[in-house]
């Protein structure tokens, strides 16, 4: 049987790790796909990329498909998302200067604190804070952990210039995709402070995205695409095999950085201050478990609604077309009967649950991880949702 | 066009500016100015006000530049894109699409100055169109909240439409206000006391 080609755009990220596990272990090959993988320099080029057929599908941050629902990306490219490939997975970090300025203020601040961190760096004055990207979940992170006061001056800097960044002076703070944070570390640019996780402990941090209507157009290459994808996650559930999945992903073709390096995120054992002091963050990032590949509807409306606050539209309308953008129907028709869970619902309540939870699935048994805020409040996509 | 083209290149290696610059230089009159380190992007987009930005695809300051320059940002401007190879015919695509405008060996000057127009013509008719958007559902918002208003005088105090409306305008023009301020001083108001 010849294989179907299929090419697939990402931005070299440890979260890229299910494409690449995808093709390097054969998952992939089984489902009958040869799969191209194509680096981008950024994620707007990505995106143009996709847009135009160049690639088939890409790893994108989960925002960028609802911020162009909403009318907030340039060009007409309807997007959807089919698959979530990695939750959380981001790391915080402060420049050295400002860490020490913290320090004076807040002695006892600990790491993964965020409810204490949210309070110490309010107190702090004004911050200049970095991210890589105007619609990512670091961005939508750091709004829903800090508010928006005029505090806060926040500015896309691209992960590979973050160092640069800091060590200009340019900012103080940064939210970004690993290895980028643990690379500044390693410059002795950077201490890092919170996972993203701290914020929200299920945020849908990068998606696999298509052309609104490739996947209706292409039902085999799709259902073969996310069956390998979903496996490819599966394997890298297991903590044993990160340290590999580390070794592969610094490839040239892929990060070419060092393995030791990626390995702190894939493993969760982060060096967060630049004498070498270490924190582990169990689940830093999820490839797998709990249903995490299910991409929810409530999560979709969650980032339309914050989006529509930023962007003063109307949130009622943001968040339902924010909704439909995660096609939690096409995941549910590709991957049943495949021993993959699914869920028996497409929205949650976001933010409910404090401890792993057993939940209603129409198929296998469906043990929901902790997604609780820093704050413990929940959204409830009824009020949002009312025909969902 | 009557004064010279403004625009910011974007470019760390030195030579490679130099090349740009040349190449601009003989295709178009302009104002260049080249930002060589990401520090400085953001100060020169927001003092130049630049009538484009250019930037090669492999750098990765293009998503700094999208978010500085977005149409959704306070100071927007076109971008466009240099491309050494155009594989499968992407650049082309792009711009038909009314996506980034994508040059396309942007070195050769006779190439960038008819790309550099089309890029700047097709941004400002988008902006054109958003504008004309965000007018056109102003005022179909202004539009419910003065027939609201007709329809709250026509019941307090027994008018027709066309007199309900008379008054609403002699109202406007007696205390200098627009139309809609009064219309919706007067939905306020019946939202209270109803």
């Amino acid at each position: 049987m010849s294989l179907r080609c299929v090419r697939l755009g990402f931005v070299p990220l440890t979260d890229c790790a299910p494409l690449v596990i995808a093709h390097e272990l054969g998952f992939a090959e089984e489902e009958g796909l040869s799969l191209t993988l194509e680096p981008s320099p950024s994620w707007a080029t990505l995106r143009d990329r996709l847009a135009l057929g160049d690639v088939d599908a890409a790893h994108m941050l989960a925002p960028v498909p609802i911020a162009h629902a909403l009318g907030l990306g340039p060009g007409p490219a309807a997007m959807e998302a089919l698959h979530i490939l990695s939750l959380n997975g981001t790391i915080i970090g402060l420049s050295r200067p400002f860490a020490v300025r913290l320090r004076d203020k807040a002695p006892d601040l600990a790491f993964g604190d965020a409810p204490a961190a949210r309070d110490a760096l309010l107190a702090m004055g004004p911050i200049r804070l970095a991210v890589p990207f105007a619609f990512s979940m670091h961005r939508e992170l750091i709004h829903r952990w800090l508010g928006n006061g005029p505090e806060l001056s926040i500015r896309t800097v691209p992960p590979s210039l973050m160092s640069e960044a800091l060590a200009a002076g340019e900012i103080d703070a940064f939210c970004v995709g690993e290895p980028w944070g643990s690379l500044a570390v390693e410059a002795g640019l950077a201490e890092l402070i919170l996972p993203g996780r701290a914020i929200w402990m299920a945020a849908p941090e990068k998606a696999l995205v298509a052309r609104a209507g490739w996947a209706g157009e292409n039902p085999e290459v799709t259902g073969a695409l996310l069956r390998a994808l979903w496996r490819a996650g599966g394997w890298l559930a297991d903590p044993a095999r990160r340290a590999t999945a580390a070794d592969i992903l610094a490839r040239d073709a892929y990060l070419d950085r060092p393995a030791e390096i990626l390995e702190r995120a894939m493993t969760g054992h982060l060096a967060v201050g630049t004498d070498g002091t270490m924190r582990h963050v169990p689940d830093f990032v999820r490839f797998h478990d709990g249903a995490a590949n299910f991409p929810w509807r409530s999560q979709a409306a969650w980032i339309g609604a914050q989006l529509a606050r930023r962007f003063t539209l109307d949130p009622l309308a943001s968040a339902q077309a924010a909704a439909r953008v995660f096609r939690s129907d096409l995941y549910r028709a590709h991957l049943s009967g495949t021993g993959a869970v699914i869920p028996g619902a497409s929205s949650r309540v976001e933010g409910a649950l404090a401890t792993p939870t057993a939940v209603a699935a129409s198929e296998g048994r469906l043990i929901l991880s902790p997604d609780a805020f820093f704050d413990g409040r929940v959204f409830d996509p009824d009020g949002h949702l009312p025909d969902l | 066009m009557s004064r010279p083209l403004s625009v910011i290149v974007v470019e760390q290696d030195r030579d490679r500016a130099l090349l740009i610059v040349d190449a601009l230089r003989e295709a178009v009159d302009c104002d260049i100015h080249v930002v060589g380190a990401f520090d400085q992007l953001a100060r020169a987009v927001r003092d130049r006000q630049p009538d484009i930005v250019l930037v090669d695809i492999a750098d990765p300051t293009r998503d700094a530049i999208e978010d500085l320059t977005s149409l959704s940002g306070p100071q927007d401007r076109p971008v466009a894109l240099f491309v050494d190879r155009d594989e499968d015919g992407l650049a082309r695509q792009a711009i038909e699409a009314g996506m980034s405008a994508y040059v396309v060996d942007g070195l050769r000057p006779e190439r960038l100055k008819p790309i550099l127009d089309a890029a700047i013509a097709r941004f400002q008719m988008i902006r054109r169109m958003r504008t004309e958007l965000d007018e056109t559902r102003r005022a179909l918002e202004e539009r419910k909240v003065i027939d609201r208003a007709k329809g709250i005088l026509m019941k307090a105090k027994g008018l027709d439409e066309d007199a309900a409306y008379a008054l609403l305008r002699k109202t406007a023009m007696d205390r200098k206000q627009r139309l809609v301020e009064v219309a919706e001083a007067l939905v306020t108001a019946a939202g209270l006391l109803g």
